[in-house]
């Protein structure tokens, strides 16, 4: 049905279309708006259709190798290079998959939203141009298999993320949160790059199958280990380096806001990767596991805690996704804690990291689905100012039922998907350490407890008489939102199915890092 | 100890740079603390490379086929180009913030806790 | 702003050679120390030469920002270009398809120490020459838009 040529140079593809799509939009642009939200729209769509290809084809036929400037796509180790992986290879597991499946469906739901939502804008080629950059990075970090390529994907990610939060100067403070999420983020990936030498100067490769078959542990690798989760805790706002997150995630456009959250996940993609396929057992897991499980309790708590006082919907927020983020540290973190011990791992290990990997999955659709829901309110009213919200609940019915349904989620409520992830861990962090299981159920309250707030404020009471001839949003926003909404309330009526088809594959594939290093390597 | 010497000048370079951003108020300087420790960086990446008596990886010139793999080089030169979006995208932030609030004292950037 | 005459005629001067040698960095990428990237910034340089001598009026009569950004872009795709046609033989993205072929740019490498060809390293100077044109755009145009930011700050 798929013409074999898309499956087998699907990985290429999928980076190929967003990048060569981005540089001609320009181009379109001169033409007409229309026929360039046309071509944004088709170039995204064609996109996510070749990424999901490409995931499905994971998940059914296991990893998947892509050798960049090789004679065939799976010649990893050419035969006068001495048995190293010389080239750039994208490595594609089912972890991998999965978060290619989130860009995939987010990624087109808000373009389709952006569609209406950015129309009155100017400079919009330059903002579909960093749009399509952006997903191009993250789509490149989660599939790479050369340390040095994912570098180089971060630096796209992160140049064009700060270019798109500064789009609306915003009498400048927008430049000031894109300035402070550079800086940041420069000095991180430096932090990578150095690591990067370090693993190259003691390993003499970049592949990361290469590095993890050869891996000592000694107090260099260390080093780069520190160097890394510092910088990635830093890019996905993990609590002691959280403080860019309201900022950026509060003054980028929301739609931006949402892919943003993406990528926020894809470092933390690019964390569990190095710890789990890089280190794996080398690495003395229970003192790093507990390392990424206070990271994790340290950002639900201070996250909630500092999200109930704000006054600006998008802060709030903000906060919410620092919090959240803690979910998915506090799942994986308990799964490394044990690594190595096989019965407890089988016991309570994996379910905890299948619940920390759904909690991203479901994180992704949920708080894209709010940031939007909050976009489509201040196209609307003008403002995030909760204060002065009231009674939107008469002529929004839509944007309600949409973020009703998302503010469910994040609470943890049934049926919707959050609470399928949070069950998760719930039950597998219990017998780990009970304490910290019930910090996450505090924590959960208090989140539930911040949206109703919110909800009341935006939605509730009467039609105030200044939003009295506000209308419903645009269709294609909605269509946007109705995407992650469906996302959301179908990964929670039918978690089982989900859990065992993609979540499931995700967490061994993590686990097993033998079979990541013989995808390359060849059976070692 | 004399081949040390590329990796000491890393180091105090990396203080350097790392005092000048905390420590400096002027915007400009901070960027310039950026672009310091991106030297520093690359200045690791390529005494990686070095090996003693090694020929450079150029085909047509060496006398035999050992050569220097030129993979750090590729690296930096990689970290290079990042390295100019990089300070062109900063320093577009500065015109900007400079032309908004009249100022690019970091003490006095502060807008957005309002 | 503009500089005194003596600056003007040495920037006049001196634009073709650095044009011409930006060129050669960039053409003889795969045989001596250069390439793309160097090369283009050599070429970026004779932008700033320009912008530097010349008042802000006179340098957007000579260096226009649209064909700066269109260079930008095609240099991009013309990259991107010789990647894909890689696929059309069947092979993964950037295989070399032309090296060793025997077409305009497929001669194989005479072994030994010699001058090298031009001709002999298949889509690399393809490679090479695009990533030059697509740098020269792109630094030009990030000076040009940082010269338009700084402008009204004189006037």
């Amino acid at each position: 049905m798929i013409p074999s040529f898309i499956v087998e140079n699907s990985p290429a593809l999928m980076v190929i279309v967003p990048l060569v799509a981005a540089f001609i939009t320009p181009f379109i642009g001169r033409i007409s708006s229309g026929i360039r939200s046309l071509w944004v729209g088709g170039a995204m769509a064609v996109t996510s259709a070749i990424t999901l290809i490409l995931a499905f084809d994971v998940y059914s036929a296991g990893t998947r190798l892509y050798v960049f400037g090789a004679r065939a796509a799976s010649a990893a180790i050419p035969p006068d290079s001495g048995g190293i992986p010389i080239r750039i290879i994208f490595e594609v597991d089912p972890m991998s998959a999965l978060m290619l499946v989130i860009t995939a469906v987010s990624g087109f739901a808000i373009v389709l939203y952006s569609l209406s939502s950015e129309r009155s804008h100017t400079g919009l080629e330059s903002y579909y141009t960093l749009y399509l950059l952006m997903i191009t990075g993250i789509l490149g970090m989660v599939s790479t298999g050369d340390i040095f390529n994912f570098f180089v994907f971060l630096e796209i990610l992160s140049l064009a993320s700060a270019g798109l939060i500064a789009y609306r100067i915003d009498g400048g403070v927008a430049v000031e949160a894109a300035l402070k999420y550079f800086v940041l983020s420069t000095i991180g990936a430096l932090a990578i790059l150095v690591a990067i030498g370090i693993y190259y100067g003691e390993y003499n490769a970049l592949n990361m199958a290469m590095i993890a078959a050869r891996m000592q542990f000694s107090l260099l690798d260390q080093v780069a280990l520190v160097l890394i989760i510092a910088a990635l805790a830093m890019k996905c706002g993990a609590v002691p380096m959280h403080f860019w997150t309201p900022d950026a995630y509060s003054m980028a456009p929301s739609s931006i806001t949402a892919l943003l959250v993406v990528a926020s996940q894809a470092s933390l993609y690019g964390l569990f990767r190095t710890v789990f396929s890089l280190y794996n057992v080398t690495l003395n897991a229970v003192t790093v596991g507990w390392l990424i499980i206070i990271l994790g309790v340290l950002s639900m708590v201070v996250g909630v805690t500092m999200a109930i006082p704000q006054k600006n919907v998008k802060r709030l927020m903000a906060y919410h996704a620092v919090s959240q983020t803690g979910y998915m540290l506090l799942g994986v973190g308990v799964g490394l804690a044990v690594l190595g011990n096989q019965s407890l791992l089988d016991a309570f290990g994996y379910m905890a990291m299948e619940g920390g990997i759904f909690h991203i999955i479901n994180h992704a659709m949920y708080k894209g689905l709010l940031f939007l829901t909050a976009g489509a309110i201040f196209l609307r009213i003008g403002t995030y100012n909760l204060n002065r919200m009231g009674g939107l609940g008469h002529s929004m019915k839509w944007t309600m039922v949409f973020f009703v349904i998302g503010a469910l989620a994040i609470a943890g409520i049934p049926p919707f998907n959050g609470f399928a992830s949070k069950l998760m861990i719930y039950e597998s962090v219990f017998v780990f350490n009970p304490l910290l299981a019930v910090i996450a159920m505090v924590v959960s309250i208090l989140t539930l407890a911040s949206f109703v707030k919110v909800f009341h404020s935006i939605f509730m009471g009467p039609k105030l008489p200044e939003f009295a001839d506000v209308k419903e949003a645009p269709m294609p926003m909605l269509l946007g939102m109705g995407i992650l909404a469906l996302v959301v309330v179908l990964f929670g009526l039918f978690p089982g199915i989900v859990v065992e088809s993609l979540i499931t594959p995700a967490a061994h594939a993590l686990v097993d890092q033998g079979a990541y290093i013989s995808a390359v390597l060849g059976g070692a | 100890m004399f081949w040390n010497l590329p990796l000491i000048a890393v180091v105090v370079l990396t203080i350097i740079a790392l005092a000048i951003i905390v420590f400096k108020k002027n915007l400009i300087k901070v960027f310039l603390g950026i672009v310091i420790l991106e030297s520093a960086v690359n200045l690791f990446l390529i005494s990686l490379g070095y090996r003693e008596g090694g020929i450079a990886p150029i085909y047509t010139n060496a006398p035999s086929t050992a050569m220097v793999l030129p993979t750090p080089q590729a690296l930096t030169l990689t970290s290079i180009v990042i390295g100019v979006a990089t300070s062109a995208l900063l320093l577009s932030f500065a015109i900007i913030i400079w032309k908004k609030y009249g100022t690019i004292d970091i003490d006095r950037i502060r807008r957005l806790k309002e | 702003m503009r500089m005194s005459k003596i600056v003007r005629t040495g920037a006049n001067l001196l634009y073709p050679f650095i044009l011409i040698f930006g060129l050669y960095v960039i053409m003889h990428g795969h045989l001596t120390p250069g390439g793309g990237f160097q090369g283009g910034a050599v070429v970026a340089t004779a932008a700033a030469l320009v912008i530097v001598a010349y008042s802000y009026d006179e340098v957007t009569g000579m260096l226009k920002k649209t064909a700066m950004k269109a260079r930008e872009s095609i240099g991009l795709l013309l990259f991107i270009g010789a990647g894909i046609a890689a696929l059309a033989v069947g092979a993964p993205f950037f295989y070399n398809f032309l090296a060793n072929s025997g077409l305009l740019f497929g001669m194989s490498v005479p072994a030994g120490p010699n001058p090298g060809d031009l001709n002999t390293a298949g889509v690399i100077p393809i490679m090479n020459i695009a990533v030059g044109i697509e740098v020269w755009g792109g630094l030009a145009v990030i000076l040009l838009y940082m010269l338009s930011g700084i402008r009204k700050e004189e006037s």
